[in-house]
C-alpha cells in the first residue's frame, strides 16, 4: 500500500474512533469497547472498498454494510458522518430521544445504514438476503456483514451460515470482530465459539484470519474475498477491544460504558497524539 | 354441500397464479409440500428458495431481500412462523416495516392429529402486538385468494393465517376483498357475532338457529384483525347492544380481545368470546377436537344468548 494512502486510512480512523468516543460521551452511554475495535476495518470498507454515495444513500447499486453487531452503532455513525453521509455535529445526538441516531442501528432513520440490526443474530442472515436479492436481480454490488465473536454463540448465526454456503454467496463478505471480549467475560470463557475458523471452513466458507488492525491485511483480504468464486468469504479479523485509547484496550468494562469527562479528555489527548 | 378447500391450498395456487403478475420471492421452512408453496416453486423454481428447517433465519433473510425493494413471502406453519420466529418478525421486519408477507399455514386446532406442539393458538395475540403488523385470517379459499393479493398491494409487514383443513367455500365470484374492512353476511337486531377464519361459517349457521328460536342475530366476518373496523363493530354494537366473537385461537389476545378492546372505547356492551378458552391443543381428528375447544355452532348460539341476558 502506498504511504499516502495508509496515511490517509490511518488519519480517517483516527477521526472515527474520536466521533466514537464524542458519541459516547455526549450520550452518556453506549459501547466504545467493541465501535474501537472495528474502526480500522469501518475505515476501510467507507474509503476504500465499498461503492457508496454519501449524496445517494439508497442508490440501487451501491454496496451494503450490515452491522449486525448493531451494539457498535458509534462506530458506523462515525464512518457514516465522516463519509458525509450527514453532518459530523449529529454525533453529539446519539441516544437523545430528539436524535435520528438510536442506540442500534435503524434504517429507516439514519441516511446510509442499510439494515435495522441490534438483536444479536438476526443482521447477518438478513446480509445473505441481500447478497441473494443481487444474486436474483443479476447486480454485481457486495453485501458486507460485521458479526462479533460474541455474537456467534446466537444459532441463527449459523443457521445463516449454512444458508450463505448452500446458495453460494460469494457477494457476500462476512468480517468477524474477533477482539476476544463479551459482557461477561472472555469469549473463550463464556461460551467458547473456537475454533472460529475451523467452523465457518466446514460451514462452506473460504476464510481468511488477519490482524483487523492492519490496513495492508484488511485490504488484502478484502481483494482475496473478491476473487473467491461459489462460496461465500469470512475475514476473521483479530482485534483489540478499546482499540487506540490505552485504558480502555483489552478492558472487558468498556464494553457498555461511557467515558467520564476526564476519561474522555485523556482519550482524546491520546488519538491526537497517536497522528 | 358447499365445495370444500383448504385455505393453505388457495394461498399456494394464488402464489403461483400471481408470480405472472407481480415480481416477488417465496422463501418455505421445508414445509413447502404442507404449505403449499411448492405449488409456486414448481411454477416458478427460480423465485423459491428453500431455507432448511431454520425459521428464525428465513425471516432475516426474508427482511433482507425486502430491503433491496422485492416483496417477500416468507412461509411455515404458523407456530413456527409467528411463535418460533416472533423475534425476528418483530425486529427484523416490523420495526424497519419492511414488506415481508409472512404466510403461515397450520394455524388453530384444525391442525389435526399432529396435536399441541404444531396447534399455534396464539399466533393473532402475537402479531397484533407488532406497530404496523396487518393481519388477514381469510375464511375460506376464495377469502384467501384475495388476502394474498392484497396483501401484495400494500408496502409493509402482513401476516397471513391460513388452515390445514378443507373448509367449504362461502363467498362466491362476486366477492370484493377490502383490507381492514369487516363484511356483513347476515343482518339482524338482538346480538351480532363477530367471527373470523374457520368460525364464519359457523356463525351463519348459529345465526339460522337463532332465527329458529325468534333471535335476530347479525353476523359480521372480519378477515383483517388489524387494523380492525372499528365502525362495523362498533355500529353493530350500537344496533344491537351484545356481541359475541368467534374464532380458532386462544381466546387472550385474538379477535375477541381487539373486538372487546374496541366496543369497550366506543360504546360498552356484553362482550362474550367463543374460542380457545387458555388452553394448549390436543391429538385427534377434527370434529372432536372443535367439540372439545367449544369451537361449535352450539356454543355460539349458547353464548349469543347469554349475550342477549347481559344486556
Amino acid at each position: 500500500m502506498e504511504q499516502a494512502k495508509l496515511n490517509s486510512l490511518k488519519k480517517n480512523a483516527v477521526d472515527i474512533r474520536l466521533g466514537i468516543l464524542e458519541e459516547v460521551h455526549s450520550a452518556a452511554s453506549g459501547h466504545p469497547g467493541g465501535s474501537l475495535s472495528i474502526a480500522d476495518i469501518m475505515t476501510y470498507l467507507y474509503f476504500e472498498e465499498m461503492n457508496v454515495d454519501p449524496k445517494n444513500p439508497k442508490m440501487a447499486d451501491r454496496d451494503r454494510l450490515v452491522l449486525s453487531k448493531g451494539h457498535t452503532a458509534p462506530a458506523l455513525y462515525s464512518a457514516l458522518a465522516h463519509k458525509g453521509f450527514f453532518d459530523k455535529s449529529a454525533l453529539s445526538t446519539l441516544r437523545q430521544a430528539d436524535s435520528f441516531l438510536q442506540g442500534h442501528p435503524d434504517m429507516k432513520g439514519t441516511p446510509g445504514v442499510d439494515m435495522t440490526t441490534g438483536s444479536l443474530g438476526l443482521g447477518f442472515s438478513s446480509a445473505c438476503g441481500i447478497a441473494l436479492a443481487a444474486k436474483i436481480d443479476g447486480k454485481s454490488y457486495r453485501t458486507y456483514a460485521i458479526v462479533g465473536d460474541g455474537e456467534s454463540e446466537e444459532g441463527q448465526i449459523w443457521e445463516a451460515a449454512m444458508f450463505a454456503a448452500h446458495y453460494k454467496l460469494d457477494n457476500l463478505c462476512l468480517v468477524v470482530d474477533w477482539n476476544g471480549l463479551q459482557i461477561d467475560g472472555p469469549v473463550t470463557e463464556v461460551m467458547n465459539p473456537t475454533p472460529h475458523d475451523k467452523k465457518l471452513e466446514s460451514f462452506g466458507f473460504h476464510v481468511i484470519t488477519i490482524d483487523g488492525h492492519d490496513f495492508e491485511q484488511i485490504e488484502a483480504a478484502f481483494n482475496e474475498a473478491k476473487t473467491v468464486k461459489g462460496k461465500p468469504t469470512a475475514i476473521i479479523a483479530k482485534t483489540v477491544k478499546g482499540k487506540g485509547v490505552s485504558f480502555m484496550e483489552n478492558q472487558v468494562g468498556w464494553h457498555g460504558s461511557a467515558p467520564n469527562d476526564e476519561q474522555y479528555e485523556k482519550a482524546v489527548a491520546e488519538l491526537k497524539a497517536s497522528l | 354441500m358447499a365445495e370444500k378447500i383448504a385455505t393453505r391450498e388457495a394461498y399456494g395456487n394464488a402464489l403461483a397464479e400471481l408470480g405472472d403478475k407481480y415480481d416477488f420471492v417465496v422463501l418455505d421452512a421445508d414445509l413447502a409440500a404442507a404449505t403449499k408453496t411448492g405449488v409456486f416453486k414448481k411454477k416458478f423454481p427460480e423465485r423459491f428458495f428453500d431455507c432448511g428447517i431454520a425459521e428464525g433465519n428465513m425471516i432475516s433473510v426474508a427482511a433482507g431481500i425486502a430491503t433491496t425493494g422485492k416483496p417477500v413471502f416468507a412461509s411455515s406453519f404458523a407456530m413456527f412462523a409467528a411463535g418460533r420466529a416472533f423475534e425476528q418478525i418483530r425486529n427484523s421486519v416490523g420495526y424497519p416495516h419492511l414488506n415481508v408477507k409472512i404466510g403461515a399455514t397450520h394455524a388453530g386446532v384444525t391442525v389435526g392429529e399432529d396435536g399441541a406442539t404444531h396447534q399455534c393458538l396464539e399466533d393473532i395475540a402475537l402479531m397484533r402486538t407488532i406497530p404496523g403488523m396487518t393481519i388477514i385470517n381469510p375464511a375460506d379459499a376464495v377469502e384467501a385468494r384475495a388476502a394474498v393479493e392484497a396483501a401484495l398491494n400494500i408496502n409493509g409487514p402482513v401476516y397471513l393465517r391460513f388452515g390445514r383443513m378443507a373448509v367449504p367455500v362461502i363467498n362466491d365470484a362476486s366477492y370484493k376483498f377490502e383490507l381492514g374492512k369487516g363484511i356483513n353476511m347476515a343482518d339482524g337486531k338482538d346480538v351480532t357475532i363477530v367471527a373470523t377464519g374457520i368460525m364464519v361459517d359457523m356463525a351463519i349457521e348459529a345465526s339460522k338457529l337463532l332465527a329458529n328460536e325468534g333471535i335476530s342475530a347479525r353476523v359480521i366476518n372480519i378477515h383483517t384483525i388489524k387494523p380492525l373496523d372499528k365502525e362495523i363493530i362498533v355500529d353493530a354494537a350500537k344496533a344491537t347492544g351484545a356481541i359475541v366473537t368467534a374464532e380458532e385461537h386462544n381466546i387472550i389476545g385474538g379477535l375477541g380481545s381487539a373486538v372487546a378492546e374496541a366496543v369497550c372505547e366506543a360504546c360498552p356492551v356484553p362482550v362474550l368470546r367463543v374460542g380457545v378458552e387458555d388452553k394448549y391443543g390436543h391429538s385427534g381428528k377434527v370434529p372432536p377436537l372443535l367439540k372439545m375447544y367449544g369451537l361449535t355452532v352450539e356454543n355460539i348460539v349458547e353464548k349469543a344468548k347469554a349475550a342477549i341476558a347481559l344486556k
